[in-house]
């Protein structure tokens, strides 16, 4: 048996379509593993399979081959036991609109056979912000207390690890960076985090991320290793008219992508430099385009994964 | 003309203000950036607009009509679309657009060919009669914004249309705002991603219910002496003192 908190060995997941017959494949045998104490991300396209990997780790879900295992129990045959030392923030907020803040929080206690006292240093820091709240019902928070408080309901019985899905979806960037600050500090106390985000600028915060792309799992490594790992050259681009300079990127024979990026345009070359591009943008409307060759980013790989 | 005028418009519950006297302009056609912190009072901005909530005070007139007079005419001349409602689950992506063609008054010619046109355009043939619970979330947000312009109104009211949407989405529904804004139809967007904010073509930012910035993008950059959209939300947006909606 390996040491890793998290082990994904194999999964394979397929769900029913719609009112027809045909099956949509949502994991392909995926296999991962994550150490003590790591931050680790699930970084895909939506429907990629993200939110499925976590029901199956989670117990939630059986997997169809394959198997999870967290801490070395079984996600299936020993799954009452994994529900006590997992934490698990699912995307959608679920925890009771119409309880108050406290109540919420006694609530998940009550359920885990645990008292708010037990555990509440790990979620002091998090829950003092929210005190001046805690007579509020939960559906009357803001985004970013709302997460705020299934983070602290997540954790009031101390898991060792930590499964969260999409948790800042909904949040402003103060509040983004305050949450994954919360994160930080856990870590620092031993818990384990799997987490996934569709912002770039979160997963590049983790120490390990695992892109999943249709079911499958092209890259697993530290978000810079990724970047560095990236071969091709990327150039931004500038103008006047950015959406227009856009279209006009696109038509390049030698772009494998273009997107906007922010103020910003962005072109993956497959071949050539920024001297063929230039008189190609020239000869198309944009003599005083501005290019530079820039470092990929972790945004850009995501942008160039495989479709 | 203005797509949207408001003068100093506010809203107060009991004595909490919540939108504190905001005046602003939309310019035809403009991709109009609404931001600020959760709590700021952009939600109850927007339905005021929306004609869905009376203001206390000041006055604002959406697509020329009235918000206090004229509630009704703006919800026909606006879409609107918002990440947390905005299909039904337990249709199929066909009956979603007759559901939503009918209730904005369309024919049933109308109706057939738009389903075409739509579908054509996302690429969602294959997916018709599937439920649009088992749509990825993407898949939903574009489709959800095609339905909220099937009626082809003057403005299109977006919230948080993209949150929690992959990097990859979120640039196709934006190149879709992009398009309608051409074809001439005014956006007015909500967001936290920054990098979106960037792709507007003014932005204002609330801060407990005051506008505290409005010019385009590269108009506050400069002002704020940052160089992304990034740096200036989270300069004005950490003094907020509230923290709730």
């Amino acid at each position: 048996m390996s040491d890793a908190i998290i082990t994904a060995d194999g999964i394979s997941k397929s769900y029913k379509n719609g009112r027809g017959n045909s099956r949509t494949t949502a994991l392909d045998g995926i296999s991962f593993e994550v150490s003590e104490g790591e931050i680790f991300g699930l970084i895909g396209p939506d429907g990629a399979g993200k939110t499925t990997a976590m029901r199956i780790i989670t117990s939630l879900m059986l997997p169809d081959a394959g198997r999870a295992a967290v801490c070395g129990l079984d996600s299936v045959k020993d799954y009452a036991q994994i529900r006590n030392i997992v934490g698990y923030m699912p995307g959608r907020f679920s925890l009771y609109q119409d309880l108050s803040v406290e109540e919420n929080l006694q609530f998940f206690a009550t359920i885990f056979g645990v008292k708010v006292k037990d555990n509440y240093g790990l979620i002091k820091e998090i829950y003092d912000t929210l005190a001046p709240f805690k007579d509020r019902r939960a559906g009357k928070l803001s985004g970013g207390m709302k997460q705020k408080l299934a983070l602290c309901c997540a954790l009031v019985h101390k898991p060792r690890v930590l499964i969260l899905d999409e948790p800042t979806t909904g949040v402003d960037p103060v509040s983004r960076q305050e949450f994954w600050d919360s994160l930080g500090r856990l870590k620092t106390q031993g818990i384990t985090v799997l987490a996934s985000t569709p912002y770039m600028d979160e997963a590049s915060r983790c120490d390990r991320i695992s892109f999943l792309v249709k079911g499958k799992i092209p890259a697993t490594d530290a978000p810079r290793n990724i970047v560095k790992g990236f071969s091709k050259k990327i150039v931004h681009a500038r103008a006047n008219r950015m959406f227009e300079l856009l279209k006009v990127l696109r038509e390049y024979p030698e772009a494998e992508s273009a997107y906007a990026f922010g103020d910003n345009n962005h072109v993956t070359l497959k071949n050539g430099g920024i001297e063929e591009l230039k008189q190609f943008l020239a000869s198309n409307g944009y003599p005083d385009a501005e290019l530079e060759y820039a470092e990929a980013s972790l945004e850009d790989c995501f942008m160039n994964l495989p479709k | 003309m203005y797509a949207i005028e408001v003068d100093r418009l506010t809203k107060r519950f009991g004595d909490f203000t919540a939108v504190d006297g905001i005046s602003f302009y939309v310019a035809k056609g403009e991709i109009f950036g609404f931001l600020g912190a959760n709590g700021a009072g952009k939600s109850t901005a927007m339905r005021m607009l929306c004609g869905l909530l009376t203001p206390t005070s000041g006055d604002a007139k959406v697509a020329g009509f009235d918000v206090y007079d004229n509630p009704e005419m703006i919800k026909k001349n606006i879409g609107y679309m918002s990440q947390k409602f905005s299909l039904y689950n337990d249709l199929t992506v066909v009956e979603n657009i007759k559901f939503w063609g009918g209730l904005y008054g369309l024919d049933g010619k109308t109706i057939r060919r738009k389903t075409d046109q739509i579908l054509g355009e996302l690429d969602m043939r294959d997916w018709k009669d599937s439920f649009v619970e088992t749509l990825p979330l993407g898949w939903k947000q574009k489709l959800s914004f095609s339905i909220s312009t099937i009626h082809e109104p003057q403005i299109v009211f977006l919230d948080e249309p993209t949150g929690g949407v992959d990097p990859a989405v979120r640039r196709k529904f934006w190149e879709m705002i992009y398009a309608a804004s051409e074809r001439g139809i005014t956006a007015f967007v909500t967001t936290h991603y920054m990098d979106e904010a960037e792709y507007c073509s003014r932005v204002s930012i609330m801060v407990d219910g005051r506008i505290r910035a409005l010019g385009s993008p590269n108009e506050l950059k400069r002002e704020l002496g940052r160089n992304s959209m990034d740096g200036v939300f989270k300069e004005l947006a950490r003094h907020a003192k509230r923290n709730s909606d």
